[in-house]
Order: C-alpha cells, then structure tokens, then sequence
C-alpha cells in the first residue's frame, strides 16, 4: 500500500517536472528561436475561431441561467435592478474566464493530444527530429502562443455575451427596470474586474496548450496510448485550471484591492 | 564516416542492443540485416541520435553524438535524411509540403526554387506531378517513394533506409532498391539500408553486416556473405525455421 503511494507520488513528481522543463524549453524557444507565422495563424484560427460556437453558447446560457436565479433570490428582497451588477462582476472574474477555458479544455486539448499523440505513434516526431526540427519549436511554441492569444478574447466574447443574455432575460422575460439595472452593473462592475478575467484566461490558455503537448509527446505508443493521452489532457487541464483559478483570485482580489 | 563504439541499449529489463561496434565510411553502401526484433531499427536510431544508449559511442565524421543535447543534435542531423518504415508523412500537409518541409525550414531559398527542388525530387522518385496531392491519397510504395523524395530534397550526406520494402509487392520493392541505388549514385551519399529483404540486401548494400544475439555477427561483401557456411547465417539467408524454437 505504501508502495504504491510512493511510487504514484514518484511518478506524478516525475511528471511535474518534465512539463516544467518542457514549458522552460518552450520559453527559450519563443525567445530563441523565430515563429512559424503560418502555424501560429492556423492554431489561432483552431484554437479561437473554432472554440466560438462552444464557447458562446456556454457563456449565453450561464448569463440567462445566473441572471434568473440571482433574480430568483434578489427579487425577495427587493433588490431586483442589482441582478445584472451580480451578473456582470460574476462572468468576468469567476465564470467566463474558468467556463470558457474548461469548454476550450475540452475541445482543443483533447484534439492537441490527438494530434501530437498520433504523430508520436505514426513516427512524424521522430520524422520531424531526423529534419533537424525540434518539436518543441515546430509542434508546442506555435500551440502555446495561439491559446494565450485566443482564451482572452475569446472569455471577453464570452462575458459580453453573457452579460447581453442575462440581460434579455432579465429584462424582457422577468420584467426588470432595463435603466436601472443597467446603470448597478455598470458601478458595480469594474475595469479591473475586466483585467481579472482576461488574466487568468491568459494563464488558462498556456495550461491547456502546455499539459495536453506534453500529453501528446509523451503519450505511450498504440491507439489505447493515444486515447488515454488524450482523456489525461482535458482530465487534468480542467484540474489544474479549477485549483489555479482559487489561487488566482486570492492574488488578483488582494492586488485589486490595493488598487 | 559513421561508427559505432560498444553500443549498448536496454528497454527495461529486455537488453536489445550488447555491444554494438561497427564502421562504415563516406559513400559506402551497406545493409543491415537481422531477424525481426533483433534491434535494426534500434541501431539506425542510435545512429541518428533518436534513440540515446545506455553505453557505447556513436562517431559522425569526427563527432561523438551521445553527449550531445537535442539542439546539437539538430546540427548534427542536417547531414542525414531518412527514410521510414511506414512513411512517417506529415499527413496534414500535402506531398509537396512534405518534401519541401526541410528546404523551408533550413535554407533561404525563393518560393520558385523550392517549387523546382521540389519537382525534381519527386521526379527523381518517379511521382512527378503529385505535388499536391495528400498522403492518404497514396498507395505504400508512392507514401515511401514520398518519404525518399522528402529524405534527399536537401541533399544530405548520409541517407538511412529503416525497412524500406517491407509491406510492399515484389515489383515495388525492385522499383524502391533501383531508386535507392539511383540517389546512392546519383548523391554520392553514404547508405544504410535496414532490411530484411534478402534480394534488398544483395542489390543495393556493398556490404552486408548480420545482427543475431543483440550483437553484429557477420559483415561481408554480398557474394561473400550470401555464400557463407556459417549455419547462423545459412540459417537466416534461406529463411529455415528451426523446429525446435517456437516462436508463438
């Protein structure tokens, strides 16, 4: 028993450390090595284009869903007009950043795994290596940079639809003052809220990009192998995002605190 | 020159590689043959530093390539091209993207002479006119000629050939050993040739080096070899079963 957990311990120390190094050699690799720009507009376009259908419909129904049941328990105490307020501070520090980045978890992490996976298996990495390209330049660097660029506007399309939502249904469906609701979410929802949520979907996008590459490189060889690597990928990039995102808003809310 | 020191190679507790030492120099042309298993393929990616040892040295030109890290080895490897076993195609470019892969990446050369480079080695390997077509839309043997067409583009020094029959029909495979002997002249380049294609063998290495027990157990020119007595090799080159081994 003890074995057992030592050696799981081990072995997920041992993967820890690899991704560090691996997100240390990408590091170098951006700051060394120049970009493939046709690669890194394809992964755009993959990564952030591809993700908006998902991604804005689960914004949309997350506003129309919190704008109701805020309304719900608001409207007993009178307090209907700061529902969007709660609507709008919500989405963009907590639910569009961590909604958008675990929908996008599930969609492109699971597809980078895929990718890389098979071509580990079908030996393109290797054929990829014996063309004196490092994988790390050709394969992860263009993936990282393009979910760093694409999670944050594509959580602000998120939140805006949301909010847009929350406000149909508040509006034209609940019967909420449109002025006055409108003007508390405008108080209450701040320019740092905004920061907030774009920081952490900065943050969430390199998690995703760096765990479900190093997913893929190193998934074992077979189609059982390719399909682990690939449930593993979006498994733990969601972990890892929900544990970030709590220290995340301690760090964020003291700093904007002191703002 | 390529060679190898003492190369030993474990995965886990299964040694595949004991004592691997051979040399073959510029522009010679040798096969490597072995049962299946044995650790060809093992021994082609130590040469290529794909595969790193658990002991021994492997020399190119001068150059110990154990110690070195992945980014000296990308230096390292401009001077090979190799050719896969299943093709190894990039499947999300076309062929021309394929061939034109290592042009693009280490040499500053104009879009018009690439696209001519291009055309010529596909040309070369008897695929004129496939530029853009995608691998899945390619028969094994067109995937390979691809994969050579891919491996000489850039005109290395050293071209390695892991299988390059195997799957293939007899008539593909004559038409993949005449290409080979086609870039080994053409190129002046240095060739290994993993196989297990006797007639592969034959044609195309000037010398053939036998792997049997993790180590390299015979080397020779062709006529030498295929007449050697030894019952190991006799054994391998006639292709007899022992019927005492059972091998399922």
């Amino acid at each position: 028993m003890i074995f057992a957990a030592n050696k799981w311990v081990a072995g997920w120390l041992v993967g820890l450390g690899r991704i560090t190094l691996l997100a240390r050699e990408a590091f170098l690799s951006f700051f060394t090595f120049k970009i493939a720009w046709r690669d890194l507009l394809y992964q755009i376009f993959f990564i952030g284009v591809k993700s908006q259908t998902v991604v804005l419909i689960t914004g949309a129904f997350t506003g129309m869903v919190l704008g109701a049941q805020t309304y719900f328990q608001f409207h007993k105490v009178k307090m209907d007009t700061a529902t969007l307020a709660v609507v709008g501070v919500s989405l963009c520090d907590e639910l569009g950043p961590v909604l958008t980045a675990l929908m996008v978890a599930g969609r492109v992490g699971a597809a980078i795994a895929a990718e890389l996976g098979t071509m580990r298996v079908t030996e393109q990495i290797d054929a990829l290596r014996t063309l004196a390209t490092h994988p790390v330049d050709f394969l992860v660097v263009p993936r990282i940079v393009a979910a760093h660029f694409a999670l944050p506007l594509l959580t602000i399309e998120s939140i805006c639809l949301g909010i847009g939502a929350s406000y149909l249904v508040g509006v034209y469906l609940l019967g909420i003052d449109a002025t006055y609701s409108w003007a508390n979410m405008l108080k209450y929802t701040h320019p740092i809220d905004v920061w907030i949520g774009v920081i952490k979907a900065f943050v969430y996008g390199g998690i995703i990009a760096l765990i479900s590459c190093y997913k893929g490189l190193t998934c074992r060889l077979g189609a059982e192998g390719v399909g682990r690597a690939t449930t593993e990928a979006v498994v733990y990039s969601s972990i890892t995002i929900l544990i970030t995102n709590f220290f995340l808003t301690l760090v964020l809310g003291k700093i904007a605190s002191l703002l | 020159m390529i060679e190898t020191r003492n190369l030993r190679k474990s995965f886990g507790p299964q040694p595949v590689l004991d004592g691997v030492s051979f040399r073959i120099e510029n522009g010679e042309s040798v096969a490597i043959i072995g049962r299946s298993g044995c650790g060809k393929s093992v021994l082609l990616k130590h040469l290529i530093g794909l595969l790193q040892p658990d002991a021994g040295e492997v020399w190119i030109d001068g150059e110990n390539i154990v110690p070195m890290n992945e980014r000296q080895l990308l230096r390292v490897r401009r001077k090979f091209g190799m050719v896969f076993q299943g093709s190894a195609l990039f499947d999300s470019m076309t062929v021309a993207e394929n061939v034109a892969f290592g042009l693009r990446r280490h040499e500053h050369l104009t879009e018009t002479e690439i696209t001519r480079r291009v055309a010529e080695a596909l040309d070369t390997v008897d695929l004129p006119g496939t530029e853009k077509k995608n691998p899945a839309e390619l028969s094994g043997g067109m995937r390979k000629r691809v994969g050579l067409a891919r491996a000489i583009v850039y005109e290395p020094q050293i071209v390695l050939y892991d299988e390059p029959t195997t799957g293939l029909d007899p008539i593909v495979s004559d038409n993949i050993d005449q290409l080979m002997l086609r870039v080994r002249d053409r190129l002046q380049v240095t060739t290994v040739v993993v196989t297990h294609d006797m007639r592969t063998a034959r044609r195309v290495g000037q010398r053939v080096l036998m792997m049997h027990e993790k180590k390299i157990y015979a080397s020779g020119e062709p006529e030498e070899f295929f007449a050697s007595p030894d019952p190991v090799v006799r054994q391998f080159i006639d292709g007899v079963a022992d019927p005492k081994e059972t091998p399922f």
